[in-house]
C-alpha cells in the first residue's frame, strides 16, 4: 500500500504488516469459564432485545487501540457490553469501578 | 498461548452480573443455562453434514444451496441463526475462510472458534498471504490450485465442503465423518487421508 | 432499499473509496483493503439490516448484500495470480465498474 493510504480503523487488521511475521499458533485450549460466561451473557442480553451483535462489535471497535490489543478476546467483550449496558441505562456508571 | 483473564475482568464480570440481577434483567441460571447449551455445539456437526454430502448427492446440493435447511435436516436447531453458506473445494480451487474484522465464524455447526481463528496473526495474515500460513500449517497446495480466501464481513457464516479422500468407495457416513476435522471445515487444512 | 439486486453476477464493480472512520464514530463492515478495488459480483446473498444503524440502534434499513470476487495479487503485490479474495460487500458500497 502506498503512504497516502488512510489508517484503518484499529480492529480492521486484514493484511497488517506488524503480524506479517507472527506465526499463527495453534491454539486449541477451549474458552475458559470466564470466556464462556461472556458469551452466554451476550446471547441473554442479545435475546431479550437489550443489545445486538452489532452493537457489540461497535463496543469492541470503539476500545483505544493499546487495550484492543492487550486484551483478551472475551475481555474485550465484556468491555463492550458493559459499557452498552451504561449507555442504555440498565446499569450505573459506577460498575466500571 | 491466549493469556488468561485480568484480575480486574473477572471483578467487572462479577459487578456486572450483580448489578443486572439486582435490576432483574438476568439470573445466573439463565446464563447457565444459555452456555450448557452454546458447549453443546460441536465440528461432528459439520463433519457428519460433509460425510452425508459425501454419499447423498440430493443432500449435497442441499448443502450448497441452503447451508441452514442442510443443518436442520440433521437435526439441529437454527433458529436465530445467520445463514449457513458452504463453500465447495474442488481439484482447482481451496477455499479459506477468515473474519479480518472480528471473528465470524460458524458456530452452530463448528462450537466456539477456536483461539488461532480469533487471533490477530490468523485475522491479519490469512487474506494477505493464505499459502504461507497454510505452509506452516503443512499444506502446501501446488499452484494450480486457487486459493480462494473468504473473508466473513456480514451476515452469513461459511463453511467448507472439502474434497472427498481417494480410496474411501463403499464407506459409511460415520466413517467419513471421522476424517473431518474441523480445520478441514474451515480450511485450514484438508480431509484426512483414508 | 430491500428492492430488486442492481447488481447481476458477473457484473464488475468498484468498491467506493470512503473511509467514514476518518469523520467519526461508524460501524462499518467493508474492510480496509478492498475500498476504491475493482472486483466481480459473484452473486446477491439477500438483503440484510444494515449493521452501520443496527450498532447505534438506530432504524435500519434492509440493503442487499453480495458476494464480491476480487484478484489477491494487485491488493497485496504478493500470492499466486489465480489466487482470490471473497467478500460480503452491501450494496451501498458498490459502484459500477
Amino acid at each position: 500500500m502506498s503512504d497516502d493510504t488512510p489508517i484503518p480503523a484499529t480492529h480492521d487488521i486484514g493484511g497488517l504488516a506488524r503480524f506479517h511475521c507472527t506465526p499463527v499458533e495453534h491454539d486449541e485450549v477451549p474458552p475458559d469459564g470466564f470466556g464462556r460466561k461472556v458469551d452466554a451473557l451476550r446471547q441473554v442480553l442479545a435475546q431479550k432485545g437489550l443489545m445486538t451483535v452489532d452493537e457489540l462489535r461497535r463496543g469492541i471497535e470503539s476500545i483505544p487501540e493499546p487495550e484492543y490489543f492487550a486484551l483478551g478476546y472475551y475481555e474485550r467483550w465484556l468491555r463492550s457490553i458493559t459499557a452498552l449496558m451504561i449507555e442504555k441505562g440498565h446499569v450505573q456508571k459506577d460498575v466500571m469501578e | 498461548m491466549a493469556a488468561p483473564p485480568r484480575p480486574d475482568s473477572l471483578a467487572l464480570l462479577d459487578r456486572l452480573m450483580a448489578a443486572l440481577e439486582a435490576k432483574g434483567i438476568v439470573t445466573e441460571a439463565e446464563i447457565a443455562e444459555r452456555q450448557a447449551n452454546t458447549d453443546k455445539a460441536s465440528p461432528e456437526t459439520g463433519a457428519r453434514m460433509v460425510a452425508k454430502a459425501w454419499t447423498d448427492p440430493a443432500y449435497r446440493q442441499l448443502l450448497l444451496t441452503d447451508g441452514k435447511a442442510a443443518a436442520e435436516a440433521m437435526g439441529v436447531s437454527m433458529a436465530g441463526a445467520p445463514p449457513l453458506g458452504v463453500l465447495e473445494n474442488t481439484p482447482t480451487r481451496h477455499h479459506l475462510v477468515v473474519c479480518t474484522l472480528c471473528s465470524c465464524y460458524p458456530r452452530a455447526v463448528l462450537g466456539y472458534p477456536p483461539n488461532w481463528y480469533k487471533s490477530f496473526a490468523y485475522r491479519s495474515r490469512a487474506v494477505r498471504e493464505p499459502r504461507a500460513v497454510l505452509a506452516e500449517w503443512g499444506l502446501n497446495l501446488p499452484d494450480s490450485v486457487e486459493v480462494r480466501v473468504v473473508d466473513s464481513t456480514a451476515d452469513y457464516r461459511w463453511m467448507v465442503l472439502p474434497m472427498r479422500p481417494a480410496g474411501t468407495e463403499g464407506w459409511d457416513e460415520a466413517r467419513l465423518a471421522s476424517l473431518v476435522t474441523r480445520d478441514a471445515l474451515v480450511g485450514v487444512a484438508v480431509a484426512k487421508p483414508a | 432499499m430491500s428492492d430488486a439486486p442492481r447488481f447481476a453476477p458477473g457484473a464488475a464493480v468498484r468498491v467506493k473509496d470512503d473511509w467514514p472512520e476518518r469523520r467519526g464514530p461508524c460501524h462499518i463492515r467493508t474492510p480496509h483493503y478492498i475500498r476504491g478495488r475493482r472486483g466481480t459480483i459473484v452473486r446477491p446473498l439477500g438483503a440484510f439490516a444494515n449493521p452501520e444503524d443496527l450498532a447505534f440502534a438506530r432504524p435500519a434499513p434492509k440493503r442487499t448484500l453480495y458476494h464480491v470476487l476480487f484478484e489477491q495479487e494487485p491488493i497485496w503485490h504478493e500470492g499466486k495470480p489465480a489466487d482470490t479474495i471473497m467478500v460480503e460487500v452491501f450494496e451501498h458500497w458498490l459502484e459500477e465498474a
